[in-house]
């Protein structure tokens, strides 16, 4: 029998998804699959496309890859566009002339950006956001722009804003209804939505109806408004919704809506036989649907129909859970209370700035819909409960209250659930799926994702399908794991317990009493951290030189090529030109790259093993210490110059932050820690984005907790106001000590009060309010953990026993030949790779 | 104690430390004939090792610093660059198939160690 010929026209998400259901299907030897793409490369995650501008590559966002098409013989075309569809022939033609016969065509052309037709639209840096090529006309724009605008509050355009705002533009969002993403909001949640937003520095403009784009006077353009009003910007994103692309049905005499949409019924048929339509070009009861699981289940059914099966496209939910601009926004169902007798229950809190609103049935007993800004917890369960068309319990504003002491918790439960609700409508996974797989042998999330694909989509759904699995384990009587690794069935917290108990001072110890096998690079790293929080001896002696990780084991930061950098403590950022000097003369002498950090110390790069402790003798005799940049332990407490010398300073920032990291030094912990004290509210010492920050005021200091810079940025949350100096430190010594008992391995503080139990408001209780009646132990441990504080290197370079470790050999004095170095801009840097070549013979490898 | 893969036709013993100058699960490197040699003492087995010293994934001279351990049966040294596992009794990297590190042979007599590459 010869192969059915499938023409898939669009290679989006769904055209993909169908692409991957066809290989994948049992019969796919059948089919001879052949895809053409407008653009210039195969199907990519669009839903992700804003993690672009986050650091996300192209690769990152592929759906798959020519390689992967071409091993399973899908044959495809790119930047080539089907222009002519000829039924009676069953051909196409693409605008290059290629014609191609077909058996069944699917057209899978999804939507384009919709662009009012506002005069002034069409000059340069008016742009929109839909495909890679979009983004990377914005990224360029955005350099020649101060200004930016985005035209469009809904879903769409506040992301944009987002990106338009992380590219460093003054960012302004312009809506025609009178409040942000109107579609899924109702006039509450759109009101918080968009003061959350504004705090964050976006500018929100609502009811503005664009009449024209003219030349601006303080920016490239002018937008004028019909209220007569005007806003300046140097550039326009367009995000005003979406239409769908279904240019190629409607030259063709494929039937179309009455505003556009290709029409398909329950099976993904168009008008014309063998020809059918799925993902956002497809308008099923005179509904697009611009998500991409209602697409991804239009591929699943026109599938099916091709092979004989009778699955059927009924419509779809269309909520949604989003972060915008760093702000939970779900809206779940009827958000706007439209069907008729329906009566609701809102909840809203000023200070914490959080909307809740449920709306329920005239009897009370269904959930119709939800909206929830601010916090978004309980969408998974409310999610479920609506369209499982599930009853409520009997209290249900307890769903959207928050939790309070002793009180049940929120929700049902996710034992309520029926089999068949599907919990991951990305991937179409139901509640039964993910029951199997758990059943099967998968219990933990790797494996639930391999095995059934859920939470690879939007990620929507993770929370819930966690939920779902670890209920079934504990069904099976399986116990839900956090074993940090194959040696120790316990979790970080649990070993800290123990060895904060029982006392152990070694991992010898605890391996014979808690553990099995020998260790490895996990468990000996995290229980010599453990060991160092509570009983702080030094780290290279015999019995936990061992435990230490690459940089600890040698007290420097390992470089790519093997050395060390080499990194003394500037305490609060202060240091007198006679130390500085030492510095200059110490990396002249060895030749190390010098750089200031930012951190507001100075790193030495590229020292050798052996050189580490002539280096360090230098150091420590002109009255330096270790800074541990090495340790997961503090590392700077930054500081402004605050008011010594600065005409707005109300405290001695740098009195207070010399003092905490003289207090804190060396205190090793799950995670490195970090520390700013800023003099006044102009915060240069940028305290907010630290683990602990400290703002001074007029009466004392602003104590911030729980701020992280690096990959997933979090400003610290307010703890506690006006602080004398002693209650700022015993904060601290709470809080610092309280982190160190109760977060996970490599665990930052930002993380760590993200998943405490209660939050903020519990740490307050807990450090504050004494709840726990632990205030006194936390401080005394801390007060343990200083008293034995020494100098590691200090400590070292006085064993000449420890010093024996560092040489690059143990049996001969020479150095590692292979270094190789070049220069530039006056100091020198690793060689690369193929600078690399010529210098050095060939390194030697197993065969 | 463990078998030599590297070829090495000139392959001599050279005494090169003792064993006590090693602190307990950690690792030195020695130079053999030319040769980085990365060599382990385990405590908990009371064995030792000796492979190459070079991290062909993270390129540079630097497992002799990397932490030692067990995964499920094998005995590994856990690069100190970016982790990769090499059994320490075979070579063979556990994560990318097909990347080894030479292993050598070595011997204790008394309390020095001798180890031929
Ligand atoms: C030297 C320095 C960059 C510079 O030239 O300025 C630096 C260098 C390194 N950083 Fe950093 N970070 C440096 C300031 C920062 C800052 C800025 C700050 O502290 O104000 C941040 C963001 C703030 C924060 O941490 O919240 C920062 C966020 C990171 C992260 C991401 C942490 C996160 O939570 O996302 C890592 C990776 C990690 O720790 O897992 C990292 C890891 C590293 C490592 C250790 C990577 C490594 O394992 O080799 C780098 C080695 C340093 C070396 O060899 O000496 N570095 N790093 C800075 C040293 C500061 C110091 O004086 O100690
Ligand atoms: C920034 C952004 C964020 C989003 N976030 C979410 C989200 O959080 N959740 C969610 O569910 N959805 C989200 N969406 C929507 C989601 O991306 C779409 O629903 C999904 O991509 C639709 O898939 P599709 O295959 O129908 O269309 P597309 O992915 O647009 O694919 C259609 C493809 O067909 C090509 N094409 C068109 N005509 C032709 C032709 N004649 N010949 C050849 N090729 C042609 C197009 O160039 C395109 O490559 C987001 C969209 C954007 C832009
Ligand atoms: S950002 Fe930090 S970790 Fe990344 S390369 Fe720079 S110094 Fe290294
Ligand atoms: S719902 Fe999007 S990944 Fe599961």
């Amino acid at each position: 029998m010869s192969k059915q010929r499938i023409i898939v026209v669009g290679n989006g998400m769904v055209g993909h998804k169908f692409i991957d259901d066809v290989v994948k299907s049992e019969n796919a030897d059948q089919y001879e699959v052949i895809t053409f793409s407008e653009e210039p490369r195969l199907a990519y995650d669009r839903v992700k496309l804003s993690s672009y501008f986050s650091g996300s590559s192209v690769d990152d966002l592929m759906l798959t890859s020519e390689e992967a098409y071409q091993n399973n013989g899908v044959v495809y075309t790119l930047s080539d566009k089907v222009v002519k569809i000829d039924h009676d022939a069953q051909t196409v033609t693409t605008a290059s002339g290629r014609v191609e016969g077909y058996d069944k065509l699917i057209l899978a052309t999804g939507s384009y950006p919709f662009v009012p037709p506002i005069p002034g639209k069409d000059q340069p840096h008016c742009l929109v956001y839909r495909t890679i090529e979009d983004l990377e006309a914005i990224t360029e724009s955005a350099k020649q722009s101060k200004t930016g605008v985005v035209v469009g509050g809904g879903l769409l355009g506040l992301e944009a804003a987002n990106a338009l705002q992380n590219l460093g533009l003054d960012t302004h969002v312009i809506e025609f209804a009178p409040r942000l993403m109107a579609v899924q909001l109702d006039e509450g949640g759109g009101n918080l939505l968009r003061r959350k937003i504004e705090a964050m520095g976006v500018s929100v403009h609502t009811e503005k109806n664009t009449q024209q784009i003219v030349a601006g006077d303080e920016c490239r353009y002018r937008m004028e408004f019909a209220d007569g009003s005007h806003l300046d910007t140097d550039m326009i994103v367009f995000s005003a919704g979406i239409r769908p692309q279904d240019e190629i049905a409607r030259n063709n005499g494929i039937d179309i809506g009455e505003r556009g949409g290709i029409v398909i019924d329950n099976f993904c048929r168009t008008s014309v036989e063998d020809i059918y339509a799925i993902g956002e070009c497809a308008l099923w009861d005179s509904k697009i649907f611009g998500l991409v699981a209602p697409g991804y289940q239009m591929a699943k059914v026109a599938l099916s129909h091709i092979q004989g099966g009778d699955e059927q496209f009924t419509g779809a939910d269309m909520s949604t859970k989003l972060k915008l601009l760093g702000v939970d926004v779900a809206s779940i169902g009827d958000a706007h209370a439209r069907t008729p007798g329906a009566q609701t229950y809102t909840y809203e809190d000023g200070v914490k700035e959080v909307y809740k609103r449920m709306i329920v049935s005239e009897d009370g007993k269904k959930l119709l819909g939800a909206v929830l800004v601010g916090e978004a917890e309980a969408y998974g369960t409310l999610q479920q409960i609506c369209v499982n068309n599930m009853d409520l319990p009997a209290d249900p504003e307890q769903m959207i209250l928050p939790q309070v002491e002793g009180g049940a918790s929120v929700g049902m439960g996710v034992d309520a659930l029926p089999d068949t609700a599907q919990l991951c409508s990305c991937l179409d996974v139901s509640k039964g799926d993910i029951v199997e797989a758990v059943q099967g042998g998968c219990t933990d999330m790797g494996g639930i994702k391999s095995c059934t694909g859920a939470t690879t989509g939007c990620g929507g759904c993770t929370a819930l399908v966690k939920q779902v699995m670890d209920n079934e384990l504990e069904n099976l009587g399986i116990e839900v794991k956090n074993d940090i690794c194959e040696h120790f069935a316990y979790s970080r917290v649990e070993l800290a317990d123990i060895i904060r108990v029982k006392k152990i001072e070694s991992f010898d110890e605890l391996l014979q009493s808690h553990g099995t096998g020998l260790g490895c690079e996990i468990c000996k790293p995290t229980v010599g951290s453990i060991l160092a929080s509570y009983w702080n001896e030094y780290v290279l002696s015999n019995n936990l030189v061992g435990l230490q990780d690459t940089n600890d084991i040698y007290l420097g930061n390992m470089q790519k090529d093997g050395t060390y950098s080499v990194v003394p403590r500037v305490a609060g950022g202060e240091i007198t030109p006679d130390k500085l000097i030492v510095l200059g003369e110490v990396a002249k002498e060895y030749d190390l790259y010098t750089k200031i950090t930012g951190g507001q110390r100075i790193d030495l790069f590229g020292a050798q093993l052996h050189q580490l402790p002539e280096i360090w003798r230098k150091l420590v005799d002109a009255g330096f210490e270790t800074g541990h940049a090495y340790g997961k332990s503090l590392r700077t407490v930054k500081s402004c110059v605050g008011n010594t010398w600065c005409r707005y300073g109300v405290q001695d920032s740098v009195g207070m932050a010399i003092a905490l990291e003289d207090r804190y030094k060396g205190l090793r912990s799950p995670h490195k820690i970090k520390f700013a004290v800023s003099g006044c509210t102009r915060e240069c010492a940028e305290a907010q984005s630290k683990d602990i920050g400290v703002i001074a005021t007029e009466n004392g200091w602003n104590l911030y907790v729980c701020g992280n810079g690096g990959m997933r940025p979090r400003h610290g949350d307010l703890f506690a106001t006006d602080l004398d100096d002693e209650t700022l430190v015993k904060y601290i010594d709470r809080v610092l000590m309280f982190y160190i008992r109760t977060a996970d391995r490599l665990q930052r503080t930002s993380v760590w009060l993200e998943n405490l139990e209660g939050g903020l408001d519990y740490l307050r209780d807990v450090v504050i309010n004494d709840k726990l009646n632990l205030g006194q132990e936390l401080e005394d441990e801390m007060t343990h953990n200083i008293g034995k504080y020494q100098c590691e290197w200090k400590t070292t370079i006085e064993s000449p026993e420890k010093l024996k470790r560092f040489s690059h050999f143990i049996n001969a004095a020479e150095p590692d030949s292979s270094l190789a170095y070049v220069a530039e801009r006056g100091q020198k840097r690793p060689a690369r790779e193929e600078e690399r070549k010529n210098q050095i013979p060939a390194v030697e490898l197993a065969q | 104690m463990s078998t030599a893969t590297a070829e090495n036709t000139e392959a001599t013993w050279v005494k090169v430390c003792e064993k006590n100058s090693i602190a307990p699960d950690t690792g030195v490197c020695a130079l053999v004939n030319g040769h980085q040699v990365a060599i382990f003492y385990s405590r908990q087995l009371d064995e030792l090792f000796a492979v190459g010293n070079y991290d062909p994934l993270g390129k540079a001279y630097v497992l002799s610093r990397g932490l030692i351990g067990s995964q499920g049966e094998r005995f590994c040294v856990a690069s100190p660059l970016y982790k990769q596992h090499f059994d320490l009794r075979t070579g063979e990297c556990l994560e990318e198939e097909g990347v080894s590190i030479p292993t050598y042979e070595l011997k204790l007599e008394g309390d020095w160690i001798s180890v031929r590459a």
